[in-house]
C-alpha cells in the first residue's frame, strides 16, 4: 500500500513540475486596418476567445466575424454582407503553435520574444501563416501582442473595381490578448 | 502483477486526459451566449416607398433624394415620361440605434414631412430566438400649395397624419418580407369627398439577386373611399449598393414620396403602362467623433 501512495504522489509530483496551465481569455481584442489616400478603415472585435496550452505550446484563437465594430455602420454592414459572408463563415479561427512555449513561466516578470505558426481559417479558406509574438509576463499574468498583414484575395474575398483604390491591398493585423487566465475546468 | 496493471492504469488514465483536448476552445465557447441580431434585412431603411424594418445607426444621416419622372405611357413626345420630375429630399437621422427621424420636402403639392421612427423588436437567432422585428413609424406632412379659389387654408386644413406599423423578417440571406399596415389622417383632401381617414395594408420584399443587388417589391391596397382616378401604389424596382451610397431604380405609379401622398393621392393603372421611372439616392454620413 505505501508503494502505490509513493507512486501516485510521485506521478502527482512530476506533474506539478513539468505541467504549465492551460490559460485562456475572452476579452482579446483584434483590429485591423487599411489606409489609402481615399478612406481608412478600421475595425476592433474585443471578444476574441483563446485558449493557449502553456505546455505543449498549442494555441487556438476564435473570433465572430460579426463582432467586428466599425465606425461607420455602413462599412460593417458592407463587410458582413459583401466582403465576409458572415452569415455562411460565422468564425475565423486559428490553430497554431507556440515555439518553444515551455520556457515560458508565469512566476516571475520577463518578456519573451517567440514565433508562432499554424493555420487562419476565415471566409472558407485555411492558410498557414507564421508571426512574431512579444509575450510580457506581469503578476502572473500573461500578455500577448502580435500582428501581421493579411492579403484578401488569399481568403476569397473578392473586392470590385469599383471600390479597388479605396482598399488597401494588405491588410494589417494586430493582436493583444491583454491578460491571460488559467484555465479553472479541465 | 497487480502493480504493474495499476500502473499501465494510471498512467492510460493521465494520457486519456490530453488525448481528449482535440479543440482546446471548445470548454469556454460553451460558456458563450449564441444569440445574435439579425441585421440587413433591406438595404435601406424604405423599401421603395415604404419605411422598411430597417433603422439608420446612432449618429448616421442619411441624405435622401428621390426622383419620380412621368408616366413611360405618355410616350414619346414626353419622352416616356422623363421631360417631367418630380422629387423629395430629405434628412434622416439616427439619434440611437432603435430611434430615427426624419425631415423631406417634396416638389408635389409642395409638401413638408416629418417623422419619427422607433424599433420595438429585434430579430435574432441563436439561443433566444426573435423570428421578426417590428419597427413603428409616425409623421406629420404639411402642403404649402397654393389655393385659387381665394379662400386661404389654415395650416390644419393643409395638414395630414400617419402612423404606420412595420412587421419584417430576413427568412435567408436573400429574401426578406414585411407587412406594413399604415393609417392616414388626412384634415382636408384634396378631392373633397375623399375620407379623411384611410387605413391602408402595405406588403414589401426584397430579393438579393447579387452581393451589391436586390430587387425590391412595395405595395398597399388603401380601403376607404377615394375618388375613381386613385389607384393602389405599386412599385417594383432594385436596389444597387455601391459603397457609401444606396441606388434604388425603379418603377412605380406613385407620384408622391411621402405617405400621404402615395397612400391617398397615387394615380394610374401600373400593367397599363401608367408607370414612372424613378430612383431613391441614398447617401449615409457619420456625424460626430468615432465610437468609442
Amino acid at each position: 500500500m505505501n508503494f502505490y501512495i509513493l507512486l501516485f504522489s510521485l506521478l502527482l509530483a512530476v506533474n506539478d513540475v513539468t505541467a504549465q496551465p492551460k490559460v485562456f481569455t475572452k476579452t482579446g481584442t483584434i483590429s485591423f486596418k487599411s489606409k489609402t489616400a481615399l478612406e481608412n478603415i478600421e475595425a476592433v472585435n474585443n471578444k476574441v476567445l483563446s485558449v493557449w496550452d502553456m505546455a505543449s505550446g498549442t494555441i487556438e484563437f476564435s473570433l465572430l466575424i460579426k463582432g467586428f465594430e466599425f465606425d461607420r455602420a455602413l462599412m460593417q454592414e458592407h463587410f458582413n454582407e459583401n466582403y465576409m459572408e458572415s452569415d455562411k463563415y460565422p468564425k475565423a479561427v486559428f490553430k497554431g503553435v507556440v515555439e518553444n512555449s515551455k520556457n515560458v513561466l508565469l512566476t516571475s516578470n520577463n518578456n519573451y520574444n517567440l514565433k508562432v505558426s499554424g493555420a487562419l481559417t476565415m471566409h472558407g479558406v485555411t492558410k498557414q501563416i507564421n508571426l512574431p509574438v512579444t509575450i510580457k509576463i506581469k503578476n502572473g499574468e500573461a500578455n500577448a501582442m502580435a500582428s501581421f498583414s493579411i492579403i484578401p484575395q488569399d481568403y476569397n474575398i473578392k473586392i470590385p473595381g469599383l471600390v479597388a483604390d479605396k482598399i488597401n491591398k494588405k491588410i494589417d493585423v494586430l493582436i493583444n490578448v491583454p491578460a491571460y487566465k488559467i484555465l479553472a475546468t479541465k | 502483477m497487480k502493480k504493474v496493471l495499476l500502473l499501465i492504469l494510471l498512467s492510460t488514465a493521465v494520457h486519456f486526459t490530453y488525448a481528449q483536448d482535440t479543440s482546446l476552445l471548445k470548454d469556454i465557447e460553451e460558456t458563450l451566449p449564441v444569440s445574435e441580431k439579425v441585421t440587413g434585412a433591406f438595404k435601406s431603411t424604405r423599401v421603395i416607398n415604404a419605411h422598411s424594418v430597417e433603422m439608420l445607426s446612432k449618429r448616421n444621416l442619411d441624405f435622401r433624394i428621390l426622383h419620380r419622372f412621368g408616366f413611360v405611357s405618355d410616350g414619346i413626345k414626353q419622352l416616356f415620361g422623363l421631360d417631367a420630375a418630380s422629387m423629395r429630399m430629405s434628412f434622416d437621422y439616427g439619434i440611437t440605434d432603435n430611434f430615427t427621424v426624419g425631415i423631406g420636402r417634396s416638389t408635389f403639392r409642395k409638401e413638408l414631412d416629418a417623422f419619427v421612427k422607433t424599433r420595438l423588436l429585434q430579430q435574432t437567432k441563436g439561443t433566444k430566438e426573435i423570428p421578426l422585428s417590428i419597427v413603428i413609424a409616425a409623421g406629420y406632412t404639411v402642403h404649402t400649395e397654393e389655393y385659387f379659389d381665394g379662400k386661404k387654408p389654415t395650416v390644419a386644413d393643409r395638414s395630414a397624419y400617419y402612423i404606420q406599423l412595420v412587421a419584417g423578417r430576413k427568412f435567408n440571406s436573400k429574401f426578406s418580407m414585411q407587412l406594413s399596415p399604415i393609417f392616414v389622417h388626412t384634415n382636408v383632401p384634396f378631392v373633397i369627398t375623399d375620407d379623411r381617414k384611410i387605413f391602408a395594408m402595405g406588403g414589401g420584399a426584397r430579393y438579393k439577386v447579387s452581393k451589391r443587388t436586390a430587387l425590391t417589391l412595395d405595395y398597399h391596397h388603401p380601403f376607404g373611399e377615394l375618388a375613381d382616378n386613385y389607384t393602389d401604389p405599386l412599385s417594383i424596382g432594385v436596389d444597387i449598393e455601391t459603397g457609401g451610397h444606396v441606388f434604388q431604380l425603379h418603377f412605380s405609379n406613385a407620384t408622391g414620396m411621402n405617405e400621404r401622398a402615395y397612400i391617398t393621392q397615387t394615380t394610374g393603372n401600373f400593367f397599363k403602362g401608367d408607370m414612372r421611372l424613378g430612383f431613391n439616392l441614398s447617401r449615409m454620413f457619420k456625424v460626430g467623433k468615432k465610437r468609442a
